[in-house]
């Protein structure tokens, strides 16, 4: 195989000296990670060497030397280099040459023994690859070929492909700590040689971190020891709080709270991604909801939304007695059957004047209620939404009742005419055997249940007219709250901090490499540059997308269309807990 | 080493392939498409126009125009940058894989890499495309778990489609490649 040497870009202008990295034998490939200039004591260098190797269980090695001809006569350089060889001895030994000047390299790979020529050196191709030390270090590969037992806290590192590569730059990062103003008995260039680049904010959040986040911890473990106090557990708080939106999605802050600001550091990359993602979409949240309280507290838009709630609400009502007024009497010219319809519409109209009664009771708070309900927006956008879907689920209870009572009504109606219509052909359904058998009714059920099933196909219009308006109705709210339920969960679960890192630094996120051909001469190895080549943004929100707390219908449209013909209640929204029909 | 030969794609165009040949075992392929014709723009201009100034004969609502020429500029600009490739390039390197790059006629560049070990073969197959039979060059990939079993096709030239002939060229510098990194990956 064509030996591999993978260099580092910021290496190529560095002095003589030797090379020093990891050799994976099973591609072929060197990498280097830094140049040991002279002078040196191999000893020492020894030394390093296992010191690093112990702290980041990559097996390093001197892999050659590098030759950087800055001036016309440094023959003896080149002898002395030779001679190194005998020292570090490292199968195959890599020796790198530039020419001050000059864009192509000479490079040569030699193996001091081989099975069956002892004694005798050969060479090998070799083809160079520059790597950017910086990016590839920074970088986290997704590859779908990963395989899952490969974590960070793995043994060894790992000698598959290109993950190799990147794994290893990883990893030594103890070795990047010395820089060349150290004092130390070795002198190295890698791309930190420089100085180590640091950020004084970045390393002050740091510092503070720490007990910021103890101190964040313990106030929210108060807070969920008060949650989880008994208080709440006694009925109907427990049934009210799982119907409400805005409970659900107070605790699924809570959680990501908790997680974000735990003592605990991350075990790896991917958590370290979800816990950013999670702080930066909650202050995204306040942020939003901030502006939104601003906006609601300035120029009185308070008073004016509770003035213009108890005329809303009485125009709604206004419109469902219209509703039933309609109904009651020739509905788009369907003829109904005048005592039931006249007994239903009555029923629904005096519904009705409850509700606006009640509405008018409560009218002189609305005012206090909506100035305190404005102020839960500074928890989040995501909250007040919730709020808002809740206080549209309870002004909107009448309809809801009402499409209960229509819907039983039918259900009750479409049973008895499914039960008679089998009477009406000889067969019964047997609950032991679960399936319709035949039956011998005597004469006078025969003739009962005959007349049964004639009165109640004859008001089966009526009945599903009322049944139809009604979930009509209902489907409508239910339409408005789920939009409002997407909303709140596209802001839950969208990964920001991800998105923001694939825009502004690319290379922090990996789907691969990409190689482009340096300028070629003949005679002279082949070099390539390695570039990262970025996460596609559909890939970067799928990975990183933060769990929801939202629950999608369960139900396809097939059964849905199901129950809605059989008059079934429909739940659209099946809280965490509730046990499944 | 560079070559360039005139060849044909399925439906009838001019392609231009390229062969570089950096060294015994790296090869790059470039195949060059067509590129925007003015004709073709013109007349999709003149048609979307037409459209909206009848539009708004019927409505007197000067936004239409307005609309239509947003309209066309942002499908100009989006065809550009996401549906037009100007260029497909097939990089194969002995010992450490096959890129294959399509660059966009906004400049947009997408690159694919597969690593060598991945790399069972590389063929020319049969397809039914619409109502005709073509053929096109595809890499097959193993299975990381069975490697005698083929996991994924990758079709190679998606877009540009050249005929027979140009994927026989291809074919065969691929095939000597790929022999010499068999017979090298052999040796212990």
């Amino acid at each position: 195989m064509v030996l591999k040497a993978f260099f580092p870009t910021c290496c190529t202008s560095a002095d003589s000296g030797l090379l020093v990295g990891r050799w994976v034998p099973e591609q072929s490939s060197a990498v280097v990670l830094a140049v040991v200039h002279f002078p040196f004591i191999p000893i020492q260098v020894k030394e390093l060497l296992a010191q690093v190797q112990q702290a980041s269980r990559v097996s390093l090695a001197v892999l050659g030397t590098w030759c950087h001809r800055q001036q016309e006569s440094e023959e003896s350089l080149g002898h002395f280099l030779e001679g190194l060889g005998a020292i570090f001895s490292h199968e195959p030994w890599l020796q790198l040459c530039r020419e001050r000047g000059s864009k192509f390299w000479s490079c040569k790979a030699t193996h001091q023994q081989r099975p069956g020529t002892p004694g005798v050196s050969s060479e090998d191709h070799v083809m160079l690859i520059f790597y950017d030390q910086r990016k590839v270090l920074l970088s986290h590969l997704h590859s779908p070929t990963v395989l899952p037992d490969c974590q960070a806290g793995d043994a060894t590192a790992s000698a598959e492909g290109l993950a190799a590569i990147f794994d290893t730059v990883s990893r030594s990062e103890v070795l990047f700590c010395k820089n060349q103003f150290d004092e130390g008995p070795v002198r190295l260039s890698h791309w930190q040689s420089e100085g180590v680049e640091a950020s004084i904010l970045v390393e002050l959040a740091k510092q503070a971190s720490g007990p910021v986040c103890l101190l964040v911890a313990c106030l929210l473990s108060l807070v969920s020891a008060s949650g989880s106090c008994r208080l709440w557990k006694l009925w109907p708080l427990p049934f009210i709080a799982s119907k409400l939106s805005t409970c659900e999605q107070l605790r699924h802050r809570l959680e990501h709270l908790t997680l974000v600001f735990s003592t605990q550091k991350a075990q790896s990359p991917a958590q370290l991604m979800r816990k950013a993602n999670m702080l930066v979409s909650m202050l995204l949240d306040v942020a939003l909801g901030l502006t939104l309280l601003s906006w609601l507290h300035s120029s009185n838009r308070i008073g004016q939304l509770a003035n213009a709630l108890i005329p809303m609400a009485d125009h709604v009502a206004e419109e469902l007695q219209h509703l039933l007024q309609w109904l009651m009497g020739a509905p788009a010219g369907l003829k109904m059957n005048r005592a039931l319809d006249q007994v239903l519409g009555r029923f629904f109209l005096y519904h009705i004047h409850l509700w606006i009664s009640y509405i008018h009771l409560m009218s002189p708070f609305i005012e206090r209620i909506l100035w305190h309900v404005g102020l839960s927006a500074c928890l989040g956008l995501t909250v007040a939404l919730s709020i808002l879907s809740d206080i549209l689920a309870l002004l909107t209870f009448h309809i809801y009742c009402f499409y209960v009572y229509g819907a039983r009504l039918y259900c009750l109606k479409i049973c008895g005419l499914s039960s008679l219509w089998r009477l009406f052909r000889g067969k019964k359904w047997n609950v032991l055997r679960q399936r319709v058998d035949s039956c011998s009714y005597d004469l006078d059920q025969l003739f009962i249940g005959t007349l049964l099933f004639t009165i109640l196909v004859f008001l089966l219009p009526t009945t599903a007219l009322y049944y139809l308006v009604f979930t009509l109705l209902r489907l409508l709210v239910v339409t408005v709250q789920g939009l409002i339920h997407l909303l709140v969960d596209l802001i839950n679960s969208l990964p920001l901090y991800s998105l923001g890192l694939r825009l502004c630094r690319p290379y922090r996120l990996a789907a691969g490499v990409k190689f482009h051909v340096l300028e070629h001469e003949a005679g002279r190895p082949l070099r390539l540059l390695m570039q990262i080549n970025p996460l596609p943004y559909s890939s970067v929100v799928h990975t990183y997308r933060l769990p929801s707390s939202g629950c999608h219908p369960k139900h396809s449209w097939g059964s849905l269309c199901r129950k809605l013909f059989f008059g079934e209640l429909i739940y659209p929204w099946k809280q965490r807990g509730d046990k499944q029909d | 080493m560079e070559d360039k030969r005139i060849f044909s794609d399925i439906c009838g165009g001019r392609l231009a392939l390229q062969c570089r040949s950096y060294s015994p075992f790296c090869r790059e392929f470039c195949v060059s498409c067509p590129r925007l014709s003015l004709r073709s723009l013109t007349a999709v201009t003149c048609t979307v126009w037409l459209a909206a100034y009848g539009l708004f004969a019927l409505c007197e609502n000067s936004m239409i125009l307005s609309a239509a020429i947003f309209i066309t500029l942002l499908g100009l600009l989006g065809y550009l940058h996401f549906v037009k490739i100007d260029q497909e390039t097939l990089l194969i390197i002995d010992s450490l894989g096959i890129q294959m790059t399509s660059s966009y006629a906004s400049g947009k560049e997408n690159t694919t890499f597969i690593e060598m070990g991945k790399v069972k073969d590389i063929v020319i197959n049969e397809a039914i495309y619409m109502q005709k039979v073509i053929y096109y060059l595809c890499i097959l990939l193993k299975d990381p778990l069975e490697p005698h079993n083929i996991s994924q096709v990758v079709p190679v030239f998606q877009s540009a489609k050249p005929r027979l002939d140009c994927l026989i060229e291809v074919y065969k510098s691929c095939q000597e490649v790929l022999a010499h990194q068999k017979a090298t990956s052999t040796r212990p």
